[in-house]
């Protein structure tokens, strides 16, 4: 049943969040994940996992779904202890909070629960954003997993699995979670879109929110969703248009990017370093022009491949800069004149 | 007595005046009385708090004025007591994690969490059309100078207490926020404002102020206030401060003489006068001496990373045969700079290899 104050509170959820996956069905894509996890569904076996892939591409959505499943709404405050990089986790906290979770025994489920779902005789840690743990708490891990891996199983879920000790990323089962392919990402975006009732001029929309997410399914749902509330009332016929949706995603104009394009061939300093100022007051972000340059400079078909390579080496450095700090005018700058020297 | 610039600083969507388009989208926003977490990026005092502010006037009313100060501590892991400082009104908070340097973590954990986790109930006030707010805003200043370990603290709150929160992130470039958050947020890009929009906004306030000028002939005004507009790179605060001072000194503005228009600062002649000194004279001896001008500018307090920029751009646009090799030692020593602690050391590397490169 849900009350008006329930309705209310769904009304300011985000869709990303509304529509996160409630069970192991709805998860977009991921085929290869799903279908193993499923099966320990069935068999209620786990093993200690290991999600990592690039953001959006639901690995978190899939463990709390795959939790959800297992255990049922009530068991599963019981049974499964959630922690990311939002709560503390030092060295002193794996010690003692995830120490004392794991050796807990498990209590009988009732059996109502045991009815409705498998309810195994363990618990799960679910360590969110595992790659900004330190490796000193990484390693304080360790023999923990193996000690209570009777009453206790772990997921570690990370972005870059390079960042994770190599102790214990071979006590896990390790699953890839690759970037959503368009298919399964429209289908998700399409099904929210009819929802939510968003009216859309074309699926040219859809497709165009797709490329600019770059198969982060939450950057697209974001975008849909913004594009929906802009819309709602900035136009009359209630739609949104392609234009809008690049605007939110902070894509550079075309004329502007031209108008670069132009400053490089000219190679005059004079003109490159009129146009860099131009490009830093209109607070486009360094690293977005990059990206931009490196698809429209790699995908040219006139320029030799030799070329392109300096390009791509000089692109390279600058975003490693740009990651660390440094000023984005200086860099924009500098990338842009060795570019001119390139061309 | 107010500055100018708070004087004349816009309340409300209507009062704003260019960037039409951000304004409508984001009174469009407000208007459905909720709105995502939002990123605002933008070069400084080109709006984008006062954007903001009239994005929180429009949901919650004037009562988000009603500003106080408050000092919360924490203590951080090693049980060190930490005072911060958090501007608040019943509705938002406005933070500035980075001031507590390598703590800002513990900030973000404690702080936001502890909003984040309590709901807003609101019955007093039930805004525009009917719609009870149940979220805080919590505005984020200098997001980009947040650490990685911060950075990805804000990830699953933002996700996980969305439904009594909202942030909103304030910073120059988002070159440094990770991924994770931009995917997270909607990004709000406000460029600076033209040099005819600052001009038209200076007339403005000229006429209220009864600014004498020694012609009242449009045309050399809109000269007069466009320089204004330049000297000060585009920045609208600084243009109003430099305005304001102007008409302070002089009783009455004479519009012929541009030069007046622009006031340096000091600190801008002093890195003129170096980028000068360096191309004049490329001795160790001059590099000794420039030391003692470089650590005045570091003891005044201005950025390491300001000097270099400034000095490098200065230059460039002198030395245009040698833009380019000048530009990609800049480009490494900007990054040595954010990296590196001892500001002086790459000041120096990098004025020596200037004089190299130069010579």
């Amino acid at each position: 049943m849900t009350t008006q104050y329930d309705q209310q509170k769904l009304e300011h959820t985000p869709w990303v969040e509304k529509y996160r996956p409630k069970n192991l069905d709805d998860v977009a894509s991921q085929e290869h994940a799903v279908r193993i996890l499923k099966k320990t569904v069935l068999l209620a076996n786990l093993p200690h996992m290991l999600f990592y892939g690039p953001p959006g591409t639901g690995k978190t959505s899939t463990m709390l779904a795959l939790a959800k499943q297992l255990y049922g709404p009530r068991l599963y405050k019981l049974r499964v202890l959630e922690l990311n990089a939002s709560d503390e986790r030092g060295i002193s906290i794996v010690r003692l909070k995830i120490k004392n979770f794991a050796r807990l025994t498990v209590s009988n489920p009732t059996a109502e629960d045991l009815r409705d779902y498998p309810c195994p005789p363990y618990k799960i840690i679910i360590l969110d954003e595992a790659d900004s743990m330190t490796n000193d708490a990484q390693s304080a891990l360790r023999r923990t997993m193996e000690n209570y891996s009777l009453v206790t199983r772990f997921c570690l879920i990370c972005n870059y699995i390079t960042r994770i000790i190599d102790p214990l990323a071979l006590r896990c089962l390790k699953f890839r979670f690759k970037p959503l392919d368009n298919a399964n990402a429209f289908a998700r975006l399409s099904l929210i879109a009819e929802k939510e009732l968003v009216r859309l001029d074309l699926d040219a929309v859809l497709e165009e929110i797709l490329v600019v997410s770059k198969g982060d399914l939450r950057k697209a749902i974001t975008y849909l969703q913004s594009a929906a509330r802009l819309g709602a009332s900035l136009l009359a016929e209630h739609s949104i248009s392609v234009n809008l949706v690049r605007e939110i995603a902070g894509v550079v104009e075309q004329p502007l990017l031209d108008a670069l394009l132009e400053a490089i061939r000219s190679k005059s300093s004079a003109d490159i370093m009129a146009i860099v100022k131009k490009v830093v007051l209109e607070g486009w972000s360094a690293q977005q022009v990059s990206d931009q340059l490196h698809d429209l400079l790699l995908l040219d078909e006139g320029l030799q491949s030799e070329k392109k390579n300096a390009i791509a080496k000089l692109l390279f450095e600058t975003d490693r800069r740009l990651n660390s700090g440094t000023d984005e005018h200086v860099q924009l700058l500098n990338l842009l004149l060795q570019i001119a020297a390139v061309v | 007595m107010s500055l100018w610039v708070d004087k004349y600083r816009p309340k409300k969507f209507g009062q704003l005046t260019f960037h039409p388009q951000i304004t409508d989208s984001l009174k469009s926003l407000a208007a459905t009385g909720d709105f995502p977490h939002l990123l605002v990026y933008g070069p400084s005092g080109a709006g984008k708090k006062t954007r903001i502010y009239a994005t929180l006037n429009e949901l919650f009313g004037a009562s988000v004025e009603k500003l106080k100060i408050d000092v919360k501590t924490f203590t951080n892991a090693s049980s060190k007591k930490l005072e911060f400082n958090v501007l608040s009104s019943p509705y938002h908070l406005e933070i500035t994690p980075s001031d507590m340097g390598n703590n800002d973590r513990v900030v973000i954990q404690d702080l936001l969490k502890d909003v984040a986790s309590t709901e807003q109930v609101d019955f007093s006030n039930p805004g525009k059309n009917g719609v009870k707010h149940r979220f805080k805003v919590v505005i984020i200043n200098e997001a980009d100078s947040l650490s990685r370990d911060a950075q990805a603290a804000l990830r699953r709150t933002m996700e996980k207490y969305s439904a009594n929160i909202r942030l909103i992130m304030v910073c120059n470039n988002i070159s440094n926020i990770i991924a994770p958050i931009k995917s997270r947020t909607l990004l709000v890009r406000v460029p600076a404002p033209s040099v005819k929009e600052i001009g038209d906004i200076l007339l403005h306030i000229a006429l209220k102020e009864s600014v004498k000028f020694s012609s009242n002939d449009p045309e050399k005004l809109r000269k007069y206030v466009d320089a204004v507009a330049r000297g000060s790179a585009q920045n609208l605060r600084r243009s109003m401060l430099t305005f304001e001072t102007i008409s302070m000194q002089l009783e009455l503005l004479n519009v012929d003489n541009l030069s007046s228009a622009t006031i340096v600062l000091d600190w801008e002649v002093i890195i003129q006068n170096i980028a000068l000194s360096l191309r004049r004279d490329k001795s160790v001896a001059n590099l000794a001496k420039l030391r003692v001008t470089f650590y005045e500018l570091l003891s005044h307090c201005i950025p390491s990373r300001l000097i270099l920029k400034t000095l490098a751009l200065e230059l460039a646009s002198s030395e245009t045969s040698h833009c380019r090799e000048l530009m990609e030692t800049a480009a490494v020593f900007d990054e040595r700079l954010s990296l590196g602690l001892k500001a002086i050391f790459h000041l120096e590397g990098f004025a020596a290899k200037a004089m190299v490169i130069m010579s």
